[in-house]
């Protein structure tokens, strides 16, 4: 699999996603730039990472979206190409209409920096096969907007359409409303494209792929890519 | 030609900004504000002096940039 990381102004966790990429295709990923007009030859996976994509200016996301970049991301979308967003990731994802729905400000407004819960909705995914179907598995967030929304329509829509990727649960993996912390409608943490080749997620799965992060929950999402492409 | 945008949270998305300022103004003692809602301005100095050409250039720019449709709406105004 050949994977590319998209730098923005702003962008830092693309050395965790890096380490989280090299470990499972035993290659180091393209760095791809925001001013950048085309991709590279044979590029498989284009990953957004976290960060503060310029200062989070006007909205999260909101000039990433808009950066040279996106125009041949758009296109590799659309050629059924896969794309990974964590995080701002997810936001510049849904400020590109690349994914339906809106992050707002966390509910209780409060920046969330601590350890999640999420389920594993469907293992039948470029991006989940490696998981079990309702797997319950734990992941780092750290955002401030991660309170997923949108019209009930395209909610119901992507409930029918099989493409919330993973939801926030308690331990026992119940999607209780208490479980979102960031407020996200019907505790939506990832969704998927219509293909199911694009996810945006909030949590950060690349940040426990080794035991000495402290887990390994997020390895299958890489494992699941790299078996995929 | 100089043009103001507002945009807004979208009624019935939730604003929790504007909560956080209800809260605050109601800890001051103010009493009686039933709701708060927050958004921004963003004044724009455009070349164009046709006032309502002026008007949709910046109602384009909104829509493409300034506001996310999905959660917020927003007003033009010339100034």
């Amino acid at each position: 699999m050949k994977a590319g990381i998209v730098i923005f102004p702003g962008t830092n966790r693309e050395r965790d996603m890096a380490i989280a990429l090299e470990r499972v295709t035993g290659a180091k990923p393209q760095v791809l730039w925001h001013r950048d007009t085309a991709l590279p030859e044979g590029i498989d996976l284009v990953v957004l990472c976290g960060g503060f994509s310029y200062g989070d200016y006007l909205r999260c996301g909101a000039i990433a979206a808009r950066s040279p970049i996106m125009r041949p991301i758009a296109d590799h979308a659309a050629r059924g190409g896969l794309i990974l967003g964590v995080c701002n990731g997810f936001q510049i994802l849904c400020e590109a209409g690349l994914l339906p729905g809106a992050l707002l400000r966390n509910a209780g407004l409060r920046f969330l920096s601590m350890d999640c819960r999420m389920r594993v909705e469907r293992t039948d995914t470029p991006f989940t096969a490696h998981y079990r179907r309702g797997q319950v598995i734990r992941a780092p967030m750290a955002h401030g907007d991660g309170n997923y929304i949108a019209d009930e329509a395209t909610l119901d829509r992507l409930e029918d359409e099989g493409r919330v990727a993973f939801r926030y649960v308690t331990e026992a993996g119940e999607a209780v409303p208490e479980a979102a912390l960031n407020g996200a409608a019907r505790n939506i943490a990832g969704i998927y494209s219509e293909n199911l080749r694009v996810l945006g997620l909030m949590p950060h799965p690349e940040d426990l792929v080794d035991p000495l992060m402290g887990g390994t929950d997020g390895l299958a999402l890489f494992e699941s890519l790299a078996a995929a492409a | 030609m100089k043009v103001r945008v507002t945009v807004m949270p979208k009624s019935g998305v939730l604003d929790p900004q504007g909560k956080a300022i209800g809260h605050a103004l109601a800890s001051l003692g103010f009493a009686g504000v039933s709701e708060v809602r927050a958004g921004k301005v963003i004044e724009l100095e455009l070349a164009e002096t046709d006032p309502a050409r002026a008007k949709g250039q910046a109602e384009e720019m909104a829509r493409k940039l300034l506001a996310n449709t999905v959660i917020e709406s927003f007003r033009v105004e010339l100034v």
